[in-house]
């Protein structure tokens, strides 16, 4: 169906190739998942597909890519539109209309098909898709989730027989993320679509895959297999794989449930001991209280008296559903938004009355796109203007970055930094005035396994400086590893709070992948699983 | 379609309802008559009552009418102050400071008259009913829908329109997003300053989406297009460009009762906007060839709709027959130098009231069932209000 031959692609920075020697036969019906580190070249991998590379983004492509026997060289991607659906990364950004029923149609009206084949088309994938309630919403009023089935919807119309999807479920909370898998498992199996999909999220999706290609990175070659052998030596992999390495497993499982199968033998190990975990600070001093806290949109409740207290040296979790207040929340903590009710407090002061240059002393803030942060043309420039706001000596800035994420060239431009770096980037030029509050948004959107570790081990060490760290966050997996405590909110209301370990274990939808394995034990990741081990000889 | 399942509830077509509230539009200029201009306004109004659907746009007809408010307020206002009319009952004399000799011909103050204020306040009557019919217009056709009617040679400004449509509240959240951030880095977020360094990220981001949203459109099938020759597709630039130009004049000629004529024959009107109507229908005709493209649940054109188009054209016709026979003495301007009360003109007042069949003859709005809400709308009212 899709036949990569020696495929190289060289853009035009000269620096090494995003793709290089590229041979790849996805037959039909085969679910393929990409999998490899930020900047491997994953999403070059996906837009060679349809034509996207080279046609639309420039640069060179050496060798040669056919789908359904059409070369793309010759193809532009509109002339592909009829074999191949594209699905991006921020479903938003590539709808066209306003409404979830013409943008369905928008694809089959620029293949100039006739009304009547349309209208059976969309009622086709409505059911497929389970639109049925949203068929007249607007796009902008939809959830995560229901954008990315509808703009999987929009691109099925059109009958392809390959479907492309880059991170469908890295953006989505674990209830939606679910959502869209089961509607992508639904056209593999029921459809007999052709799909090739890259996820940072392997956890979610390996168990799902036919086959997996992995993207080494630097110019090197990729490589297939089978997803449980590729699984086996791969350095990215999801906790229920390196779980499984750990223990020795053969064959090695993917999902949670094989691997539970599995489990028997672990579980007896471990039996009567119990993790060494970091233990919770205690009572530090209190940094940020709130105290009976609502705030309201319109007559939308977006936070209904809520009451919480952050100390110094410990790492709280900020769970629940997208749109549950977890981002209104920090909002209110860092002073951009007022509250209509109640009254907050970080280090003894309303954050709302504080003038800019004095906030960062109170609490700091890493919002859900670092890039916000970052307005200069360098690395450099960027650190030097942070050492201005801060006050702090010349380079205090870029020393604190080289500590988070070593080996960044300061000549760069901000831009042409991969996700992790300015994650990185945007918590060196928050930190560098030494919050004793440091709140996090989703900060994990796009970061492979290494940066998210690189990520755990920052804030760990920033707590154990005293620093209290609130993260808002969809990933149980980081909160898992991350945090001492964990806050779940739902419609406003906090629902739950308590020690990390208490509050996922005993949620079906916020239990990591080990806890899932191992329960009814208190193991919440691998790292306490292998100590455990460790000790037990 | 039988005559029934024309008449079950749906959207009338959207150029329908933009006929109805030209002709409407056409019959309020001719007049100054204040009882005839209100009249058109409730005609409009009770019509929008009628028929008007629940979606957003469907509330700018008060939007409209308040905006027409404004106008008489400022047309009387220029009156009191730059008024020339010295005949009839002095209100107020107010004084009337020297201006300097680059000012010459223009008066400040003076004497405020009775004729001043009515004549100002029927003409300023007379722009706030042009805006209640296009306020009309606005609440009852959707405008997506009137976006999918342009013909096949526009579809590429169509889609223009829409994308900077859905872009236009995305960069409003941004500037948002980019102030907080800026907030967030203990910088100003206001004056001069704080808007260059709001400015370039919110361009960045808007031109970073825009590229995304090409690569989408391409991707699935944008700009298929059929092959055509260089020449016919110049000739056709031609034929749209010069129509759509014969077209405006001929508006402006019909809407204007004092356009100029050469030998009593009214160029600017009527036969340039017939023509240039001709010109600009055969470049869209050949236009639309090239494109190859269909479209979803296109409107239909039914009876409702001649008739709602009908009732827009005799309202116009109406107006235009009588300032035609009668003039001013007809009763559609009323004398204000001495004051004089409006009369009631027959003919004019019927051709109104003709305007009133849309409330009946325009099928009712189609209600969606709609799903009940979602959080993420919250969600999203969080991001663009925090």
């Amino acid at each position: 169906m899709i036949r990569f031959e020696d495929v190289t692609v060289t853009y035009a920075d000269g620096g090494p190739p995003a793709l290089a020697g590229v041979d790849l036969i996805v037959p039909e019906g085969e679910l393929v998942l990409v999998v490899g580190p930020t900047g491997s070249g994953k999403s070059t991998l996906l837009r060679c597909v349809n034509g996207l590379v080279p046609h639309f983004s420039g640069g060179t492509l050496r060798g040669r890519v056919t789908v359904a026997g059409r070369d793309t060289r010759t193809h532009p991607p509109r002339e592909l539109a009829d074999v191949v659906g594209v699905v991006g990364q921020d479903p938003l950004a590539g709808f066209v209309t306003d409404v979830v029923e013409d943008e369905l149609a928008y694809g089959m009206e620029s293949l100039g098909l006739a009304p009547d084949v349309m209208r059976r088309r969309i009622e086709d994938t409505v059911d497929l898709l389970g639109l049925g309630d949203l068929r007249h919403r607007a796009l902008r009023t939809l959830s995560g989730g229901q954008r990315q089935r509808v703009a999987i919807g929009s691109v099925l119309t059109a009958h392809p027989r390959v479907l492309v999807l880059d991170e469908p479920t890295s953006a989505l909370d674990p209830v939606a993320a679910e959502e869209v898998l089961a509607a992508l498992h639904r056209l593999v199996h029921d459809l007999g679509l052709t799909v090739l999909v890259a996820e940072h999220r392997l956890e979610r999706v390996v168990q799902h895959a036919d086959r997996v290609v992995r993207l080494p990175g630097g110019g090197l070659p990729p490589i297939v297999g089978l997803p449980a052998e590729l699984m086996a030596g791969s350095p990215v992999a999801p906790p229920v794989v390196e779980l499984g390495r750990l223990a020795g497993w053969r064959p090695l499982p993917l999902s949670v449930r094989d691997a539970r199968r599995a489990a028997g033998g672990l579980r007896e190990r471990l039996a009567g001991r119990s993790p060494l975990r970091a233990v919770h600070p205690g009572d530090g001093p209190v940094v940020a209280a709130l105290r009976d806290v609502s705030v309201r949109y319109g007559d939308q409740v977006a936070l209904r008296r809520v009451s919480l207290a952050v100390a110094g040296g410990e790492v709280v979790a900020l769970m629940g559903r997208n749109g549950a207040g977890k981002s209104t929340l920090l909002h209110a903590l860092v002073g951009l938004r007022r509250p209509d009710g109640g009254s907050v407090a970080v280090g003894g002061a309303d954050p709302a009355r504080l003038p800019g240059p004095r906030l960062l002393a109170h609490v700091g803030l890493v919002p859900q796109d670092p890039g916000d942060l970052l307005g200069a043309d360098t690395v450099t420039a960027e650190c030097a203007a942070a050492d201005r706001d801060a006050a702090r000596p010349t380079g205090a800035t870029l020393a604190l970055l080289d500590r988070l994420a070593p080996g960044i060239d300061p000549a760069t431009h901000p831009r042409d930094l991969s996700e992790g770096q300015r994650l990185a980037l945007a918590l060196a030029l928050v930190c560098v005035a030494e919050p004793p509050l440091l709140l996090l948004d989703e900060p994990t959107r796009g970061l492979d396994y290494a940066a998210k570790r690189r990520l755990v081990q920052v804030l760990a060490g920033l707590a154990a400086r005293g620093h209290a760290v609130v993260l808002a966050t969809h990933d149980v997996e980081l909160a898992a590893e991350a945090a001492h405590r964990t806050v779940v909110l739902a419609d406003g209301e906090v629902v739950a709070d308590g020690p990390t370990a208490e509050v996922v274990v005993s949620s079906p939808a916020f239990a990591p992948q080990v806890a899932k394995v191992l329960a009814p034990g208190p193991w919440l990741t691998v790292a306490e699983v292998e100590a455990a081990l460790l000790e037990a000889g | 379609m039988s005559l029934a399942a024309a008449f079950l509830p749906r959207d009338l077509h959207p150029l329908a309802w933009w006929a109805w509230a030209a002709g409407l539009a056409v019959a309020a200029s001719r007049s100054t008559n204040p009882l005839l201009l209100l009249g058109l306004v409730a005609v409009a109004g009770n019509v929008v009552a009628a028929r008007r659907s629940t979606a957003p746009w469907a509330r700018s007809y008060a939007a409209f009418l308040r905006l027409g408010v404004l106008v008489v307020g400022v047309r009387l206002a220029f009156e009191v102050v730059f008024g020339t009319t010295d005949s009839g009952t002095v209100l107020v004399l107010l004084p009337r400071p020297p201006l300097p000799h680059a000012l010459a011909g223009l008066e400040v103050g003076g004497p405020v008259t009775v004729d001043g204020l009515l004549g100002a306040g029927n003409d300023g009557l007379r722009l706030a009913a042009l805006l209640a019919c296009l306020g009309a217009a606005n609440a009852l056709a959707n405008p997506s829908r009137l976006l999918r009617v342009v013909p096949g040679a526009l579809y590429e400004v169509g889609v223009a329109v829409v994308v900077a449509l859905t872009l236009a509240p995305q960069m409003v959240a941004d500037v948002a997003r980019v102030r907080q951030a800026r907030r967030l880095r203990g910088r100003p977020d206001r004056g001069l300053r704080g808007l260059a360094g709001v400015a370039l990220p919110v361009l960045e981001g808007a031109l970073d989406r825009s590229l995304e949203l090409a690569a989408a459109m391409d991707s699935r099938g944008y700009g298929r297009t059929a092959g055509v020759s260089p020449a016919a597709r110049r000739g056709t630039a031609g034929l749209v460009l010069g129509g759509v130009l014969g077209v405006a004049l001929g508006a402006y000629g019909v809407l204007d009762g004092g356009s100029p004529d050469v030998a009593g024959v009214p160029v600017l009107g009527l036969p340039l906007l017939v023509l240039g109507a001709l010109a600009a229908t055969a470049g869209f005709r050949l236009g639309g060839r090239r494109v190859a493209r269909t479209s979803h649940r296109p409107d239909p054109w039914g009876l409702p709709e001649w008739l709602v188009l009908g009732s827009g054209l005799v309202t116009a016709a109406g107006f235009v027959l009588a300032a035609a026979l009668g003039g001013d003495e007809a009763g559609l301007a009323t004398p204000t130098s001495p004051p004089s009360w409006p009369t009631l003109p027959l003919l004019p007042l019927a051709a109104a009231l003709v305007g009133l069949l849309p409330a009946w003859a325009a099928p009712r709005p189609y209600r969606r069932p709609v799903a009940a809400d979602h959080p993420q709308r919250e969600h999203d009212r969080e991001q663009v209000a925090a």
